[in-house]
């Protein structure tokens, strides 16, 4: 399916991350999910390093 | 990888099969381990009297002064101040005390023995609300209740608990989060199931009548009676953790007022520490947070081991106590699932559809998920003598998991495990 013919059928979201985004879309009455989506230890690229050790990274 | 695995397998298998059973009472001075005439013992992580915050400071004046080590709360400051008292944490002493936590050498204590791995803990007895110790209160009627603890209530508990034989706390825990006890900040479910259990024993102690119902009507009047057996069936459920090397287990988070602290089972006996936060939560009449103290007491023990914050959905009556709704309630259980590793085969939450408690917090989740674990908790007031301002809900800080992160991966490395 073409993104063309996607956006002529009626949309259902699944939003991860910003969830301005989803409040946008609930605001115009589209059907939208949030997933409260974070990035690793919230972006610390320290912690993020540490944990990747534990996992042979 | 595959080690870390196996060792949190090891520290989750004695959660799971840890039987906290209450075996009897003692005197502090005879029972806990290394207690003296001049050790305080107190909440949360280390700390010395200088860095000490007003309910502490009250507390440990009144534990000076009940113990006849000073007549005056001017002459039991110069004794805390002059570096004759030892303080020391509760945790240190197979202990731990709500609030303050201040815990002395007549005080009495219950024991607790963990049959599974054969370890002990101790916890005195819960004072009531109002104008008492563990919120830094000190005056005469502070001490006259402390005495009559001592000298009736405890003769009459001990007694009973010897005509009735070990009580399984496990058992009754799990019992009273089917009842609506999330087991830190509801305990009266905990605490009529303890009254019941022990009701014909303590007609049966040698006693007067009049004490007996003198008991009997604390007891009642105290909902929050049973948390001094719920924190050491915690502890002694948790302690054993602390020898289990590489495990990323959280095995003891508590506050001394001024710190947030927590251990960690790989780790030993290190403490990783920040400052403790202020509780966001619901005030008494005439009180806001500026008259709250930061966050004190041993009793997130219980979180700890995956009750209380961890179980809140089983205590929706809760959220009037400490704020929020039912499904705020629902939540905080339910997020508590990301940053634990197993649910608990004991603790079983109705409104979960009888799913266990969230079990065994992995550091490493908490980091990466961004996800402290939530504790409910009463709000001492900043200065001693004054009591609970309010009760409410708070975090520890994320230092400390980042600490104790960088120190574990430290020490892996060290060892040559993460070659």
């Amino acid at each position: 399916m073409s993104v063309q013919e996607l956006f002529k059928k009626e949309l259902k979201v699944v939003n991860m991350g910003l969830e301005s985004f989803y409040e946008e879309l609930k605001g115009q009455a589209v059907p939208a999910i949030h997933v409260d989506w974070k990035p690793a230890a919230g972006g610390n690229a320290k912690m993020v390093s540490l944990l990747g050790r534990l996992k042979g990274k | 990888m595959q080690f870390i695995e196996e060792a949190n397998k090891k520290a989750l298998e004695m959660m799971q099969k840890a039987q906290p059973t209450l075996v009897g009472m003692g005197i502090a001075g005879d029972v806990v381990p290394g207690m003296h005439k001049k050790l305080v013992m107190h909440a949360g992580p280390p700390i010395t009297w200088e860095k000490m915050s007003g309910p502490l400071r009250g507390a440990v004046i009144g534990g000076l002064i009940y113990e006849g080590l000073a007549a005056t709360p001017e002459e039991a400051e110069a004794l805390a101040q002059s570096g004759e008292i030892e303080f020391d944490p509760c945790h240190h002493h197979n202990s731990v005390g709500p609030m303050a936590g201040v815990t002395t050498y007549s005080m009495p204590v219950f024991i607790i023995e963990n049959k599974t791995e054969g370890n002990f803990a101790y916890c005195t007895q819960n004072e009531g609300l109002g104008k008492v110790l563990r919120y830094g209160a000190y005056d005469q009627s502070v001490i006259d209740h402390l005495k009559w603890m001592e000298k009736t209530l405890y003769p009459i508990l001990k007694e009973a608990i010897e005509i009735h034989g070990p009580i399984d706390l496990k058992n009754m825990i799990a019992q009273s989060v089917q009842m609506g006890d999330e087991v830190h900040n509801r305990n009266k479910a905990t605490t009529s199931l303890f009254i019941r259990e022990l009701a014909s024993s303590i007609v049966k102690t040698n006693s007067s009548q009049e004490d007996q119902v003198k008991v009997f009507d604390f007891l009642n009047s105290n909902d929050h009676f049973a948390l001094n057996l719920s924190m050491p069936a915690a502890k002694a459920t948790m302690d054993p953790l602390g020898k289990i090397e590489h495990s990323s287990v959280v095995y003891t988070m508590c506050r001394n007022g001024t710190e947030f602290g927590i251990r960690v089972a790989g780790l030993g006996n290190r403490w990783f520490t920040a400052p403790a936060e202020i509780i966001d939560g619901l005030y008494f009449p005439g009180y806001s947070m500026d008259d709250a103290n930061p966050d004190i007491g041993d009793s997130c023990i219980t979180e700890t081991m995956g009750i209380g914050g961890f179980a809140m959905a089983t205590a929706p009556a809760i959220v009037q106590f400490v704020g929020g709704t039912p499904q705020d309630a629902m939540n905080f259980t339910t997020q508590m699932y990301e940053i634990t590793l197993e649910e608990s085969e004991s603790y079983k939450l109705p409104p979960m559809n009888f799913r266990g408690s969230p079990t065994g917090i992995d550091i490493r989740l908490v980091i990466e998920t961004q996800i402290r674990p939530v504790i409910n908790t009463g709000i001492a007031h900043k200065e001693a003598g004054i009591g609970q301002v309010g009760a409410g809900i708070v975090y520890p800080p994320m230092k400390c998991f980042e600490d104790a992160l960088e120190c574990y991966v430290g020490l892996l490395e060290e060892e040559g495990m993460l070659a």
